[in-house]
């Protein structure tokens, strides 16, 4: 079949996003960062795709390093964690090592910049390439010197020995000393002899983005540059009838206005006056709208009667039970990445080559995305990243890519800028999934958890680039290229299932993933994917249990735990939070508990917090909220902090407000009134984080530790208070300030005893 | 032709007067400070101070700008020599992405003046307007009130 005909074939009968697929198996399907699941050679991290040392570390002839990545700063502080394994590796000052990141001409190809996974794979990398390329230095000055290595030792960026030999870096490297492959293993050094990996040094990131500096694309200024703005559609799949073009085209300062078919961009010298043109075309343009979007006040209902491929991920013992002690579906609304800066791309056609400065996760896919798109040799199309505002997962970045090449491709030879509006990016962003999850749970005789089944229903959370389809203009231009078939990402990592297999250890459990080829709204990754609804399910459920058979909520857990560094966090969160002493609080006022290891591989996260509620109006306030985090080696203690820390803030925004509004056709929540996120009146009015050390451990991401714990802790405190289970988020202010009215029977038994039990 | 006192300097610019401020700022006098978030006045990354008052510079036409003082994040201080605002940051590490940043210094900055020794509950109103969607909000309630205690460090040193 002729790519032209499957896509007449895809398109035909449906104008939306609503499609369904024959889904591929799921063994053969992407890892979130796009990596091979199976190991090539046995390599640690990513030098196992990326052999080459020189690939990752050139040694300048002034002995100064240049460190190469393929991944990304995101604004987590990923570059100084990077500079920081490198100098204590290479015995090299931070000063004189510069990082060079995800550029599809310089760097290795790492996928994604995702799922929390960079320090593991390119810290694994860098380190022990680092440690290589040090040893042979020390090789090399020994041959130099004609004797033996013993006694050498390399220290600021000199190799010396006690009988007076000193060989700087810069004197011992040659055109070839490091174009060889790495060793399966490495020299490294003994974490408690750090000078710099573990220390909270100060990210090198941060100067510039607080006086003006230049730290964004959005703040890059290329000679002759232009300025671009995008139509977008009214809805989903919409199709243009007709646009007035032509007094937009006579409008002073505008160079071009390109349309092909739905794809609609115009250009011109100064962005406002882009804006303005993109404006008028926008009220010119008349469009056939088909989307079918499900009903917002029932998407779980609507999500859970979708068609659905069905995994059954966890089955132990006879999870069946004639009746259970808690039968409760829980679910969340889509949610906005809702970065504060819109998406934003620069593109140039110059000749036949194509450079495209992009904010965007994957240089590489989005480079073949785009090469594919523009129909162009991939050796043409050249991807560099440039950090853009907070990125949380596949926001418009590789879109507005796609736009502004298109648009660049359409006026050779000046460097085209679009950035999207914020209408824009609400509305068109692909958004974290709405989900559902059915938990059934009950208890023994002697208050251990007997039965447990847990069932989950989502859409795909990986919708990257790879194919072209996954772009939006690609979907719009007038002969479109197929929508993108549906990922559904692998266990142990998962994908909506993410973290739906509980830690806790029990003898009859049973858990499924429904995945649902079919997408009602434009979805793909967003931190945590499916993990921050499993983790509030399983831990709201836990909690009940706990107060049904009144036991202590963090005992309940410890009780059904092997794994002692989760057991570890756990202990130490209610430590230091003061638990067991905890004193009963006046009315409004109360308490919650929560844990998850994230994706049950990565950091371990335990989150204790005081709550209130201004029972009138709904209004809630964390009080505090005291975490502990196991994240294995740290590198850089301050980072892992500021990514607890902001883990903790986001998911309390998630939880209390957040939820993407539409009607049975559009996207309705198209700016900060209509999907509100947190301000500073609601932060938490005291945050701690406290760190387990776990010096030589390998390496686990903190990006996304901490909002399925907060989340759930939220609700815990919520019931702690109310005596109510909300279990729809958000947990907005009117269901809070309805829960606040009613102690309801069912669930209102007493507080457990609040001593040390 | 419009007049404006940016950062101290009298500078003539020539965008149309219906302009908004933000667009004159970046595009014609280059200035990264100032960025674009939503250009409905709902996010607070466009704030500026005109006159000492934060003011959102995506939704304010330049034509009403002209003789005015206006000061930008570019106003308080370079990498070399930062402010002291500026400098709290650096030291409470009180940036993720830090795209919002630039508004949220501008609009404490407008608040030391008016209070120097502001509370949790001054800088929480204080800072309302702005929006941050990493969750650095507990690190830049921190390094305002580091740079409030700087300040009037300094002030007690002069007295």
């Amino acid at each position: 079949m002729s790519p032209a005909l499957s896509r007449r074939d895809v398109l035909r009968g449906t104008g939306a996003l609503i499609l369904a697929f024959s889904v591929p198996h799921r063994s053969s399907a992407l890892t979130e960062t796009g990596a091979s699941a199976t190991p090539l050679r046995g390599l640690p991290g990513s030098l196992d795709s990326t052999p080459r040392l020189n690939a990752w570390i050139r040694i300048e002839a002034d002995g100064n390093a240049t460190i190469f990545t393929g991944k990304a700063e995101l604004g987590q502080g990923i570059k100084t964690a990077l500079l920081q394994i490198a100098a204590e590796e290479l015995k090299l000052p931070l000063p004189r090592i510069t990082l060079i990141t995800a550029d599809t001409a310089r760097t290795p190809n790492e996928g994604y910049t995702a799922a929390s996974h960079s320090v593991q794979d390119s810290g694994t990398a860098i380190r022990n390439a680092a440690a290589q390329v040090r040893e042979i230095l020390i090789g090399e000055a020994a041959r130099l010197a004609g004797r033996s290595t013993d006694g050498l030792k390399a220290w600021d960026g000199v190799v010396a020995g006690p009988d007076g030999l000193s060989l700087g870096y810069g004197e011992l490297v040659s055109a070839q000393l490091l174009n060889v492959d790495a060793q399966p293993t490495s020299i490294l050094t003994d974490p408690k002899n750090f000078t710099v990996m573990d220390r909270p040094v100060a990210r090198v990131d941060i100067p510039p983005k607080l006086t003006g500096g230049a730290a964004y694309v959005q703040d890059m200024r290329l000679p002759g540059m232009v300025h671009g703005r995008i139509v977008r559609p009214p809805s989903y799949g919409a199709r243009l009838i007709d646009l007035d073009a032509a007094p937009v085209e006579a409008m002073p300062g505008v160079l071009k206005v390109v349309r092909d078919g739905a794809f609609i961009g115009v250009v011109a010298e100064k962005q406002w006056t882009a804006i303005q043109a993109m404006r008028r075309l926008a009220a010119s343009a008349r469009w056939n709208e088909s989307a079918a979007l499900p009903d917002e006040a029932q998407l779980p209902e609507a999500l859970m009667a979708l068609p659905a491929k069905d995994t059954t991920i966890l089955e132990v013992g006879t999870p069946d039970a004639a009746s259970y002690d808690v039968d409760a579906l829980f679910s969340r609304p889509y949610l906005s990445h809702g970065s504060i800066g819109p998406s934003c791309a620069i593109a140039h056609m110059d000749g036949d080559d194509l450079t495209v400065w992009t904010h965007t996760q994957g240089v590489y896919p989005l480079r073949d995305a785009l090469a594919t798109l523009c129909a162009m040799p991939r050796d043409k199309v050249r991807c560099i990243h440039v950090e853009g505002a907070g990125c949380y997962g596949q926001n418009g970045a590789d879109d507005v890519g796609a736009d502004a090449a298109l648009l660049a491709r359409a006026l050779p030879g000046r460097p085209v800028r679009v950035q999207w509006m914020r209408e824009q990016e609400h509305a068109w962003e692909p958004f974290g999934p709405g989900m559902a999850a059915h938990v059934r749970a009950s208890l023994g005789p002697d208050g251990s958890i007997s039965a447990w089944q847990h069932d989950v229903w989502s859409q795909s959370h990986m919708m990257r680039p790879g194919p072209p389809g996954t772009l939006l203009a690609a979907r719009d231009i007038a002969n479109p290229f197929p929508p993108a078939p549906p990922v559904d990402l692998p266990m142990p990592e998962g994908g909506g299932d993410r973290n739906a297999v509980p830690l806790y250890v029990l003898p009859n459990a049973r858990a499924v993933n429904h995945f649902l080829p079919q997408m009602p709204l434009r979805g793909s990754s967003m931190r945590s994917l499916g993990g921050y609804l499993n983790v509030f399910a399983i831990e709201s459920t836990m909690d009940d249990l706990a107060r049904l058979s009144g036991q202590d909520p963090v005992a309940f857990r410890l009780r059904h735990l092997r794994d002692e560094r989760a057991s570890a966090v756990i202990t130490l969160a209610a430590e230091r939070f003061g638990w067991n002493g905890r004193p009963t609080l006046s009315a409004g006022s109360g308490y919650g508990f929560a844990f998850a290891r994230y994706k049950n591989l990565e950091a371990y996260c335990a989150i204790a917090l005081e709550l209130a509620i201004d029972q009138d109006t709904g209004r809630t306030v964390v009080q505090r909220a005291i975490a502990a985090v196991d994240t294995g080696q740290v590198v850089n203690p301050d980072g892992v902090r500021n990514q607890i820390e902001g883990g903790i803030v986001q998911a309390t925004s998630w939880t209390l407000f957040e939820g993407v509004r539409f009607d049975r056709q559009r996207i309705t929540s198209v700016d900060w009134a209509s999907y509100p996120i947190l301000r500073f009146a609601h932060v938490p009015r005291r945050v701690e984080v406290h760190l387990v050390e776990r010096p030589g451990l390998p390496f686990l991401g903190a990006g996304e530790a901490a909002q399925g714990p907060m989340g759930a802790a939220i609700a815990n405190a919520i019931r702690d208070i109310t005596g109510t289970r909300l279990r729809a988020l958000p947990l907005d202010a009117a269901k809070v300030r309805a829960a606040s009215k009613v102690r309801p029977a069912s669930m209102g038994s007493p507080l457990p005893p609040r001593s040390p039990s | 032709m419009t007049t404006l006192i940016l950062n101290g300097e009298e500078r003539q610019v020539t965008s149309e007067p219906d302009t908004p401020l933000l667009y004159v700022l970046r595009d014609e006098l280059e200035l990264n400070g100032a960025k674009f978030g939503c250009g409905l006045g709902q996010c607070g990354a466009c704030t500026v101070l005109v006159d000492g008052e934060p003011v959102f510079s995506c939704v304010t036409p330049v034509l009403l700008m002209n003789g005015r003082d206006i000061r930008t994040v570019e106003g308080l201080g370079t990498v070399a020599a930062p402010g002291p605002l500026q400098a709290a940051f650096i030291e409470e590490q009180a940036a993720q992405c830090g795209y919002c940043i630039a508004g949220m210094l501008l609009r404490a900055q407008a608040l030391l003046v008016r209070v120097p020794d502001p509370q949790d509950d001054d800088i929480l109103a204080a800072l309302e307007p702005q929006l941050c969607r990493c969750g650095t909000h507990m690190r830049i309630i921190r390094a305002v009130k580091r740079a409030a205690r700087t300040l009037s460090r300094a002030a007690e040193a002069v007295r």
